[in-house]
């Protein structure tokens, strides 16, 4: 075994893969060929790190040196510099890795020090292509305890003691759900994992996948054992290229090793692990859709009950978690249930991954112990709203949960909090609003992804979030009257009520969230005819001022020929007028401010 | 191939020792050598090979190798540093050779070469 004096550690997530981290990869080794020095440096591509904002992401241990949003043609400074002569490329580093002229290594900048990781503690750490890495960080040592140490009841036992619950979006406590799967009997039983993620601008799961997919095959092993199941299936997006060829990788790795397969660990249990590619609709993350669509059917929901612990997977008992469920798994296993239960707050234990995303300077992945407030996620850790905006809502749970205000700032993060306050926690998007942002504009985003993805099978969300987008159409162009208020509000209701899976159940939810917390930025859309943020362009005017000097460049570009001298008189010498837009006829283009003399600027957008 | 449970802690063991390197919290010896303009034309870079093959034959698993710039004591070059638990000793005018026995005798046995610390040479 080859002992390397440096690891250089790259990015190979799906965000710095698409800024060409795979490239500078190759960069950095043939540097190092050219140095002579490649055998004394280690070269690793890992997962997602979290700070995607910055990357290319790259980690040179041991000094934990943290280079961020490198370019190709920064490598040669690097291996020259840094890994020949041991001078630190100052001017690369992620610049809150330097303070004072003191380089932090990356453990100690505040994006990694307040997070806690476990579901992605392998994250950014291990190259997940290679199992020995995976195994060298206590990878399947959770396994071996399970098979050689514990019967199935005690698995069970250890995942109640947890109180782990699931990270999918419904928060059912795991061990419970596992210990239902466990006491139906049948010939042929079976373990899925749930890696459809859907939510818009949700990628936690995605980085677990390409960072540590062992943990995931490891978790699902377990799992197979404690219920009595001896096949499971990964229903992945294909969409997820690099996750998939990741977790291909593990599973090949993991049957040569006999980890999966026929009498693992000579213990004589059986499991094996297929995966199936879904085609990327939000509705297949639903878990009995999901069983339709593995069983070759088209993705659409089934009444429940039977829950698929009863019938799932052709019609036979079926344990469905979340990827990141799973992740968590082993870690429990190994350090115990009481270990993980005295992370967070009564309700809810652990810790839960989010992926940090709209107006947020740290656009990334975090992990937190439950319990931590909004503010520190936003602000410690997400840096806060880029440019000194005003922080105005957030939205957790993705398209089924609701916004949140400032005024929330200071909950702990928790299940049962976030409910309290018409949201949820979901899989763990967090999309951060400015003042920039217009929250009717926002509810009618999150309908439009609703409407788009409902299957059609039930009519009061097929028809329903239709209906409701329509109304929020209407209101955004100005065409909304008080009673469409009424109408939106009562329809929201009846589509929570009546939906027969929670697609429609909670499409509502960012309607109903927004017109209780931004009620007045409705009225004004529907009274005044106004977007307080600018945002919804119908609702803009153009108007003319006084500054006009009558040249008549806006008239002469205007595409429907609505801006005629038709004001007052400007000048009595020459008989100019003032000019004037109909905004009847005008399709705010903006091409008259763009055309009226910058030393003018008379026309003026409100 | 198959692993049983006695592999598995093998490999982890092997693969351990080189992956501590990602653990900041766990090395309790690091070695310092200068990669100066100065050091390198002195022959630090065989200095460094040496050090770390050595390191690589013993499996020493818990051993940083960094390097640093010119410390301001040109004529001395190569010369490394060698940190155990907080303890600095400076190893000076250093060979491939020298480097080994350091590796092994102060490293790995405990002992500090006295002959071939700064202390001695500068009152040489
Ligand atoms: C419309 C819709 C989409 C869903 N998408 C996902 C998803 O992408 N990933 C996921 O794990 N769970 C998703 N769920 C939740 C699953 O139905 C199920 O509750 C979950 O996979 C159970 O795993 P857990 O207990 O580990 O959370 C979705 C639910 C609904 C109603």
């Amino acid at each position: 075994m080859q002992i390397y004096r440096s690891h250089v550690l790259i990015c190979g997530g799906t965000g710095c893969t698409s800024s060409k981290s795979l490239l500078i990869k190759d960069e950095m080794i043939s540097e190092l060929k050219r140095l002579g020095i490649h055998n004394e440096v280690q070269v690793v591509m890992t997962g997602c790190f979290g700070l995607c904002e910055q990357g290319p992401i790259m980690i040179v241990y041991p000094e934990g040196t943290f280079y961020s949003k490198v370019k190709i043609s920064d490598v040669k400074r690097i291996a020259e510099e840094h890994l020949l002569k041991g001078r630190i490329v100052k001017d690369l580093l992620y610049y809150e890795a330097l303070e004072d002229e003191i380089v932090k290594s990356v453990e100690e900048v505040d994006f990694y020090s307040k997070q806690m990781r476990i579901a992605l503690s392998n994250c950014g750490v291990i190259d997940p292509e290679n199992i020995d890495e995976y195994i060298a960080f206590d990878g399947y040592q959770a396994l071996i305890k399970a098979l050689t140490e514990m019967n199935p009841e005690q698995v069970i036992d250890e995942l109640k003691i947890s109180g782990l619950r699931g990270r999918g979006g419904a928060g059912f406590p795991t061990g419970l759900k596992w210990e239902f799967a466990a006491s139906y009997k049948d010939d042929e039983k079976y373990v899925c994992c749930n890696a459809d993620e859907g939510d818009p601008g949700a990628f936690m799961d995605r980085s677990i996948l390409e960072g540590t997919p062992h943990s995931v095959l490891e978790a699902m092993t377990i799992a197979g054992y404690a219920t009595g199941a001896n096949k499971g299936y990964i229903y992945v997006r294909a969409e997820y290229p690099i996750a998939v060829s990741r977790l291909e990788i593990a599973i090949k790795q993991a049957k040569e090793y006999g980890l999966l397969g026929d009498n693992i660990l000579d213990t004589g249990f059986d499991f094996d692990i297929e995966i199936r590619l879904g085609a990327g609709a939000f509705v297949c993350g639903e878990e009995t859709a999901l069983i339709e669509s593995i069983e070759g059917k088209r993705g659409m929901p089934r009444t429940k009950p039977p829950f698929p612990a009863e019938k799932g997977i052709w019609g036979k008992p079926t344990l469905i978690n979340n990827v990141e469920t799973f992740a968590n798994i082993p870690a429990i296993i190994l350090k115990g249930g009481k270990w993980f239960s005295s992370i967070g707050i009564p309700d809810s234990k652990g810790t839960k991954v989010f992926a940090l995303g709209g107006k947020i300077t740290n656009t990334g992945l975090v992990e937190i112990p439950m319990g931590t407030t909004l503010r520190q996620v936003i602000y410690d850790i997400g840096g806060g709203c880029p440019d000194n905006k005003k922080f105005k809502a957030v939205q957790t749970g993705g398209p089924s949960g609701g916004c949140l205000t400032s005024e929330h700032l200071d909950t702990p993060i928790g299940y049962d909090n976030l409910v309290k306050l018409g949201s949820m926690m979901g899989s763990g998007g967090m999309i951060v609003m400015d003042e920039d942002n217009c929250m009717v504009d926002i509810a009618r985003y999150f309908l439009d992804f609703t409407c788009d993805e409902s299957c059609g099978k039930c009519t009061p969300c097929r028809e329903g979030t239709k209906r409701l987008k329509e109304l929020l159409d209407r209101i955004c162009t100005g065409k909304g009257t008080l009673e469409d208020l009424s109408r939106l509000e009562e329809l929201a209701y009846y589509i929570q009520d009546n939906s027969l899976c929670n697609l429609g159940q909670s499409a509502p939810n960012p309607v109903i969230s927004t017109l209780k917390h931004f009620r007045d930025e409705y009225l004004a859309h529907v009274i005044d005819k106004k977007c307080p943020t600018g945002v919804c362009k119908d609702l803009l005017q153009y108007f003319i001022t006084d500054r006009c000097l009558g040249c008549g460049s806006c008239a002469r570009v205007c595409p429907k020929d609505c801006i005629t001298p038709t004001g007052e008189i400007i000048s009595e010498k020459t008989g100019k007028r003032r000019f004037v837009i109909d905004n009847s006829k005008c399709i705010k283009c903006g091409a008259c401010i763009q055309a009226c003399p910058p030393k003018v600027s008379a026309i003026v957008r409100q | 191939m198959k692993k049983s449970i006695a592999d598995l802690m093998k490999i982890r063991d092997e693969a351990l020792k080189n992956m501590q390197l990602r653990d900041q919290s766990e090395s309790n010896c690091r070695v310092v050598v200068g990669m100066g303009t100065c050091g390198i034309s002195a022959g630090a870079r065989p200095v460094l090979r040496a050090i770390i093959d050595e390191i690589n034959k013993r499996s020493l698993n818990n051993v940083q190798v960094v390097q640093t710039g010119c410390v301001g004591m040109c004529r001395f070059e190569p010369m490394f540093d060698v940190n155990i638990n907080d303890e600095k000793v400076t190893y000076v005018n250093m060979t491939s050779e020298k480097a080994r026995q350091v590796v092994v005798e102060h490293i790995v046995n405990k002992r500090v070469i006295r002959d071939y610390t700064i202390g001695k040479s500068e009152n040489e």
